[in-house]
């Protein structure tokens, strides 16, 4: 289940910290919120590492709102993904994919698409990837991958023209015996419903998350129920003054990022070359070389520019495997990137939750229980557990959580933007705001009480002050006309997972030119940008001028880009490598400026002499004495300096909204994000992320919805006509406010803020504001109007007690 | 089926008919919605296109296909001579005959104007175009609307205000803020909201792509 524990994601931990115990030093560091609680603290850390950086505004690059290093190519259009790669002859894959949602497949015919004018290739497919699987195969026997949802790939088909792959793979001729379906996760718990699996199944997580843990037990098409307990929960609602209990229902979201999945495959004997749209290439090089079986120096993933991921973009998945398949049989490279249906169908999406929430409290606020029994389908995969935010946000007494997964025949989910924290945090966020309401107390205030973090006490005391806040009306249902204006906040969580296992080499060349070389993708959230400013920083050299040379596994391995791990991850290791880079870089120069290594620092792009043996030197012209052609250093990720603190990130989001009462139309008019990613490298694509966050959030609170058909078992709005996103209109004026905040973690104290932003609160924010504007609780997303005008035709109490 | 014919010799004998007496023709509809979403102007431009058909309107009807047949594109003022099938969108001419990529296929289907490109200045959805309907058209894409080594303004603004995350959106949303400037150099930020209000962005990049066409519209003010 999605119920994060800090530090639980990728990787197992690194023993760099015992190889390097040897040798440390005591630093001090600076710790808190500039303006608020910022001090020094010490901590020791190997003797290695460079020296503290200052805070953001004592530095020159590291923090500054530096333009996108690739900000040029992607508005020229010159930027190449993986969706625009052509090589020589190569060939267009498409898939053949099922068109029922549960079948047996008897034959599959592909004489006829193999004598179509142009097809050089068709696969059958042998395995499918992405589903759970069963823990006992022997319960199920079948030559074919048995079909778990309309759209599973079948076969698939190259051919020397995308048309004429549509076209053979039109001929291919499936034999199907139809199995006995279900799409609807309320049919599915009950009793005679058709199976999806005929017995346990459980779907792997990746690097992004979701999946679920072995050995969970299964009733049914119910995976479940994943059990957490602390303390008697029962005793906790006995001491508890007042009670909150509510249902809140969530939908099904695809991720639905601009650029499908795909690849570019070309097998050649020595080598399989493999262009993907990924947010790992190390999780794609991984999966070729196991699936095939052949060493991964053989396997090179690139991704140069990556057109969205949101979660789902990790491993090969059928389209690398099948592409690599293909490729390999007709001696040609072979492209297959899915269509927009087959993106919405069968690469994931976030599951659905209908979560049974009851919180109960002291008069003074205490919490003195918390319950979350939660259902959710994520397809016939895993991952629809949502105790994260009732897990993690608040201090409680006693905890009971029951996670189940209920299995329908859909696509299988994949890990999406904090798997499992915007259902949660819908749920949780609004009761709380309810439990406020019922202790008459102000909802800042209660938090207040509850919530510890030092980091969101100083976000409150912002939202506090903000003129947002204050133009809050405390009464609800205040405005006397069909419009009615109300204003909401909610919180959000994440949690700062590192992947250990991760790198990168920095050269410095006699021209002067510095690169930094890693295997790392930028997914749009600019971590080339953030490696230019930690050179530029070290080197003293423009950002714009540096070489950021990323999305290739023939350089150090990167982090897999999900859980919003990769700065956090991967910068301490850049840093670290240019540090030493530096050093090494100084030694070269040394002797042709008659001076000792030890005499001379790289500081604002000056080598200077500390007994001042000579005037200072321009890098680059230092650079020009170097005694070798170029000196280089890798690093790697060493472990946190203090990993037992701050494990949390988040914030807070406020929404003003405007309800037509009439109409049934939610307009968010307003929304106020005060969040924090420890140091903040380049404010400016921070701030892009929370913006995208918080528009994700107000999509997926308002409009989106995967819609299956109960008859046919099809979705049937698999296209962004029908399946409908946020688009200019539905856009808030959005304000954000970037807490900068330092932990003393590592040598560039960064963090990630993809997660924490916006996507996980909006929703709950959104409900806030809503009860504040109505007077009403809507506990089901999305929010159409005809959700609202029933909420508003029928409120529904909560069930309260006591 | 259509029988084949000898495939035309020069631009203006290419056919232009979408619309006949007998109603709309796939092409005809496939012209009319390559237009919807791209921005500016759904219904103006509707009725320029339904315009010039009708007046086109003619006694023979020439078909052409289904095999590959010359046609000459003006593609950024450079002429290209490629061979066609009738099928085939501008999109697909532009992108795997050409490798010209910087115009994007998200949707395929006219809904998120990632491929958004000018035919005479006026943005279009080149999946929802036919490359045979831009034949004798001026065609602009998003390697063509600066020099070389020069950015657009509005391509500079989008750099200078980070109005990008994944870039995938981004051809299509410069293509379509620009048009909006070529015919309103003085736009609110309303207007930059319908001018995008049919391209997509799923990273969310939205505010910054108002403030920086806004600052755009502003910069080529101050210079004119």
């Amino acid at each position: 289940m999605a119920t994060h524990t800090p530090h639980s994601l990728p990787d197992a931990p690194l023993s760099a910290a015992t190889e390097a115990a040897a040798a440390t030093k005591i630093v001090s560091m600076p710790i808190g919120i500039p303006g608020y609680t910022l001090h020094e603290e010490q901590r020791t850390v190997p003797a290695s590492e460079p020296p503290v950086l200052p805070v953001n505004s004592d530095l020159n690059f590291i923090g500054k709102s530096l333009p996108r290093w690739d900000g040029r190519a992607k508005v020229t259009g010159s930027a190449r993904y993986t969706a625009d790669v052509q090589l020589p002859g190569m060939l267009y894959a498409c898939f053949v994919n099922s068109s029922l949602p549960h079948a047996r497949v008897l034959s599959v015919d592909t004489t006829a698409a193999e004598s179509h004018p142009g097809v050089k290739g068709v696969h059958v497919i042998e395995q499918v990837f992405g589903n759970a699987v069963l823990r006992d195969p022997s319960l199920e026997r079948s030559k074919l991958p048995i079909v778990r949802y309309a759209g599973q790939p079948i076969a698939a088909v190259a051919a020397v023209s995308p048309q004429a792959a549509e076209e053979a793979a039109a001929k291919v001729k499936v034999k199907y015996e139809p199995l006995p379906f279900v799409v609807d996760a309320d049919l599915a718990r009950e009793p005679n419903a058709p199976l999806v699996f005929p017995g346990a199944a459980d779907q792997a997580g990746t690097a992004g998350g979701g999946g679920s843990e072995g050995g969970i037990p299964q009733t049914g098409n119910v995976h479940g129920p994943a059990v957490r307990k602390q303390g008697d929960a029962e005793q906790g609602f006995k001491d508890a003054d007042v009670i909150v209990d509510a249902r809140y229902t969530t939908q099904v979201q695809t991720h639905s990022a601009l650029e499908t999945h795909g690849v570019v495959a070309d097998w050649k004997p020595d080598l399989l070359t493999v262009y993907a749209s990924t947010q790992g290439t190390a999780s794609v090089r991984e999966e070729l070389a196991g699936y095939f079986k052949i060493p991964k120096s053989q396997v090179r993933v690139i991704t140069e520019y990556m057109g969205g991921g949101f979660g789902a973009k990790f491993g090969a998945g059928n389209p690398g495997v099948v592409a690599a398949t293909l490729s390999r049989k007709t001696g040609a490279p072979v492209r297959l990137m899915l269509d927009r249906e087959e993106e919405h169908l069968s690469v994931g999406n976030r599951p659905s939750s209908d979560q049974r929430l009851r919180i109960g409290a002291k008069k003074d606020g205490t919490i003195t229980a918390i319950q979350l029994i939660s259902f959710g389908t994520a397809g016939c995969g895993t991952g629809a557990g949502c105790a994260g935010p009732a897990t993690n946000l608040y201090k409680w007494a006693t905890l009971h959580v029951e996670e189940n997964d209920v299995f329908i025949n859909a696509g299988p989910a994949a890990a999406f933007r904090a798997p499992g924290h915007p259902q949660g945090a819908f749920a949780l966020e609004q009761s709380i705001d309810e439990l406020a309401a019922r202790l008459n107390m102000e909802p800042l205030d209660l938090r207040d009480r509850i919530d510890e973090n030092p980091v969101r006490r100083v976000q409150r005391k912002i939202i506090r002050e903000s003129a947002i806040w204050k133009s809050r009306n405390p009464r609800p249902n205040a405005d006397p006309g069909p419009i009615k204006r109300g204003v909401g906040l909610s919180q959000s969580i994440w949690y700062r997972h590192l992947t250990m296992n991760c790198g990168a080499e920095v050269r410095v060349h006699k021209d002067g030119s510095v690169e930094v070389l890693s295997a790392v993708q930028d997914i749009g959230s600019g971590i080339k940008t953030v490696l230019a400013q930690i050179l530029a920083e070290q080197f003293g050299v423009e950002a714009a001028k540096i070489s950021v040379k990323i999305g290739d596994t023939n350089y150090p391995v990167g982090p897999n880009s999900g859980g919003s791990v990769t700065t956090a991850s991967l910068t301490p290791a850049v840093r670290d490598a240019a540090w030493q880079a530096a050093r090494k870089f100084l030694a070269s120069v040394a002797p042709a400026l008659g001076a000792m290594p030890s005499d001379l620092t790289l500081s604002g792009g000056m080598v200077r002499s500390a007994s001042g043996k000579f005037q200072p030197l321009a890098f680059r012209a230092a650079a020009a004495k170097m005694n070798v052609d170029e000196v280089s250093a890798q690093a790697k990720r060493i472990p946190d300096y203090d990993p037992k603190k701050y494990d949390t990130y988040g914030g807070i989001d406020v929404a003003e909204v405007a309800v037509d009462t009439e109409a049934g139309r939610i307009h968010v008019k307003h929304v106020l994000s005060v969040h924090d990613c420890g140091r903040p490298i380049n404010p400016a694509q921070v701030i892009s992320q929370i913006n995208g966050g918080v528009i994700q959030g107000i999509s997926y609170t308002l409009f989106e919805h995967r819609l299956l058909d109960p008859n046919y078992g099809l979705m049937v709005n698999a296209n962004l006509d029908k399946y409908k996103i946020a688009g200019s209109y539905e856009v808030p004026q959005v304000e954000v406010q970037l807490t900068e905040s330092y932990i003393g973690q590592s040598s560039t104290d960064a963090s990630g803020i993809g997660e924490a932003a916006g996507i996980i609160s909006v929703g709950a924010a959104i409900g806030n504001a809503f009860h504040n504007a109505t007077g009403v609780r809507i506990r089901q997303l999305p929010m159409t109007p005809a959700v609202v005008l029933a909420a508003l035709n029928q409120p529904q109490p909560s069930m309260e007690s006591l | 089926m259509s029988q084949h014919q000898t495939p035309p010799k020069d631009l203006p004998e290419a056919p232009s008919t979408a619309l006949t007496p007998a109603g709309i023709t796939r092409r005809g509809f496939l012209k009319g919605a390559g237009i919807t979403a791209a921005g500016t102007a759904l219904i103006e431009g509707v009725q320029v296109f339904q315009r010039e058909a009708v007046a086109a309107a003619p006694q023979n009807v020439k078909e052409f296909g289904p095999e590959p047949f010359p046609v000459t594109l003006q593609i950024n003022g450079k002429a290209h001579a490629l061979q066609i099938e009738p099928r085939t969108t501008l999109a697909e001419a532009l992108r795997i005959q050409l490798n010209m990529t910087g115009t994007k296929v998200s949707c395929d289907r006219g809904v998120c104007s990632s491929c958004t490109v000018w035919l005479d200045k006026m943005p279009v959805n080149s999946c929802m175009t036919l490359a045979i309907d831009a034949v004798g058209h001026h065609v602009t894409t998003i390697e063509g609307i600066s020099a070389a080594d020069e950015m657009h303004p509005v391509q500079a603004a989008f750099v200078r205000h980070d109005a990008l995350q994944c870039g995938f959106c981004t051809p299509g949303m410069v293509m379509s803020c620009a048009a909006l400037l070529e015919k309103n150099p003085h736009p609110t930020e309303a207007d930059v909201r319908y001018a995008v209000s049919g391209n997509l962005c799923r990273c969310g990049t939205y505010p910054k792509v108002f403030a920086a066409t806004l600052d755009a519209a502003g910069q080529l003010a101050s210079k004119a």
